[in-house]
């Protein structure tokens, strides 16, 4: 199989990430849960042309839907990827993965004084999104600002 | 318009809050010990999980002089707390006991969590290493009362400019006017943070960092002296090599402007000079003084508008 026909043969039924920043498929995949040992079908290439983004990576996956409520956590680490839904073959949702302005819950404030990382409070972090791409977020009670790096380290850390 | 806003941080405040606080203060001020009725009936909590002497004083005054009511959390390690109430409840009961809260906390954003709870208005009297916003309020007025202005005025900051909240919330108060210049004198270890300078080259505000205090002390109208605490140093023997320098004495203010007033938001322990406290320069125990009537302004203005 040629290098093109990886990339471009058509999937049944599963997801497909496109304009995903050079460099990051190998996460995006750890924070989708994919092993390997799974036995889906993933097609993975990176660092390919891109004319948006110069360089990008590409993951296909047969077999596994995103859910929408993954998109967020997506964003954050392929900030304007697009995600797409196919369903027999046809696609049947575009998302465009854009980091919410208040991501909710989601992560844990690295800084150890803020209120929201004292147990035994009914408490969610929340942070506001000061930079979309690459993303930084400041939190909402501490102020402390998490870097791309802070953000991807720790979503895929959780996996 | 402060009337039933939550007081978290100074960046909340615009300028006209700030002179609106101020004009009340002068108000207080003149109307000096008497005892007043603009807030009977009214009860005010104060809630410190943190020590406090001037904080918690001050405010339980200001409100008793307004002719409202004060109850007290007391000593956490004596509350409900020791028997492991967490902040959100006990916030919801004094909440629900009183009409406004004053919380001081260790954590960062304590205040904000509570103000999410409460309904009723929440003054922050400090949490974490960076608000402090009615210290900044008096601080300024301080700065009012004495110069006239805090507009074109040159201010030194010196200590600890990375852990302190007074200074923290000094600083960012400061954006609010159109500040001369401000020199940030600290040592290496204690600079202030990088978000801290953001925030000033935002606002567009000049400042420039040094180490010694005499390099710019004949520019200063003011001078905001903070204690430089040694359990920031990893290494006792480096605080010791750098305490010396930022002690303040008569000596290193030899070359001082005539109007240069000194702040501190105290305690202090040996930054100042007993001897500087004689010098026209010292306005130190004003600015502890003033926290009884720019507080009163504050509980004024948020509780009755």
């Amino acid at each position: 199989m040629s290098k093109k026909e990886l990339i471009l043969r058509k999937i049944k039924d599963g997801t497909i990430i496109d304009h995903i920043p050079a460099g990051q498929a190998l996460n995006l995949l750890k924070l989708m849960g994919i092993t390997g040992r799974e036995g889906f079908t993933v097609a993975l290439v990176m660092n390919v042309e891109s004319k948006k983004l110069g360089k990008k990576d590409i993951i296909k996956v047969e077999g596994l839907e995103l859910k929408p409520e993954d998109t967020d956590k997506v964003a954050l680490i392929a900030p304007m990827a697009t995600i797409n839904v196919v369903r027999n073959y046809e696609v049947v949702e575009k998302r465009k993965a854009v980091p919410p302005k208040i991501v909710e819950g989601v992560l844990k404030c690295r800084n150890p004084n803020c209120i929201t990382n004292k147990p035994n409070e009914p408490i969610k972090s929340r942070f506001r999104t000061i930079c979309v791409n690459p993303p930084k977020l400041i939190c909402e009670y501490c102020n402390y600002v998490m870097t791309y790096e802070d953000i991807v380290k720790q979503l895929i850390s959780e996996k | 318009m402060l009337r039933g806003r939550d007081i978290l941080t100074v960046l909340d405040l615009s300028r006209e809050d700030f002179e609106e606080v101020f004009r009340a203060a002068d108000e207080m001020l003149r109307l000096g010990e008497k005892r007043l009725e603009i807030l009977r009936g009214r009860i005010m909590a104060t809630a410190f999980f943190e020590p406090s002497t001037r904080t918690r004083l001050s405010f339980q005054t200001a409100m008793i002089r307004l002719g409202g009511e004060v109850i007290d959390l007391g000593e956490v390690d004596k509350s409900s707390i020791a028997k492991g109430e967490n902040l959100s409840d006990t916030i919801r009961m004094l909440d629900s006991y009183a009409d406004i809260i004053v919380i001081r906390h260790r954590l960062e954003g304590a205040a904000k969590l509570a103000a999410e709870i409460a309904e009723n208005p929440v003054i922050n009297a400090g949490d974490g290493s960076r608000n402090h916003p009615t210290q900044a309020l008096i601080d300024l007025y301080t700065i009012k009362h004495f110069q006239g202005r805090i507009d074109g005025l040159t201010i030194g900051v010196l200590g600890d400019l990375k852990y302190g909240r007074a200074t923290n919330s000094f600083i960012a108060a400061l954006t609010k006017f159109k500040i001369e210049k401000i020199y940030l004198i600290s040592p290496p270890q204690l600079k202030v943070r990088e978000e801290t300078k953001e925030l000033l080259i935002e606002k567009g505000i000049e400042f420039e960092e040094v180490e010694k205090l005499e390099e710019v002390v004949e520019e200063l109208d003011v001078l905001y002296a903070s204690r430089i605490q040694k359990e920031r140093f990893p290494d006792p023997s480096e605080y010791e090599l750098v305490r010396g320098s930022y002690v303040i004495t008569p000596e290193s203010l030899k070359n001082a402007k005539d109007n240069l007033i000194i702040l501190h938001p105290l305690p202090r322990v040996d930054e100042i000079d007993f001897r500087v406290d004689s010098l026209p320069y010292a306005k130190y125990f004003d600015q502890a003084r003033f926290g009884v009537p720019v507080r009163m302004a504050l509980l004024k203005l948020i509780l009755v508008g």
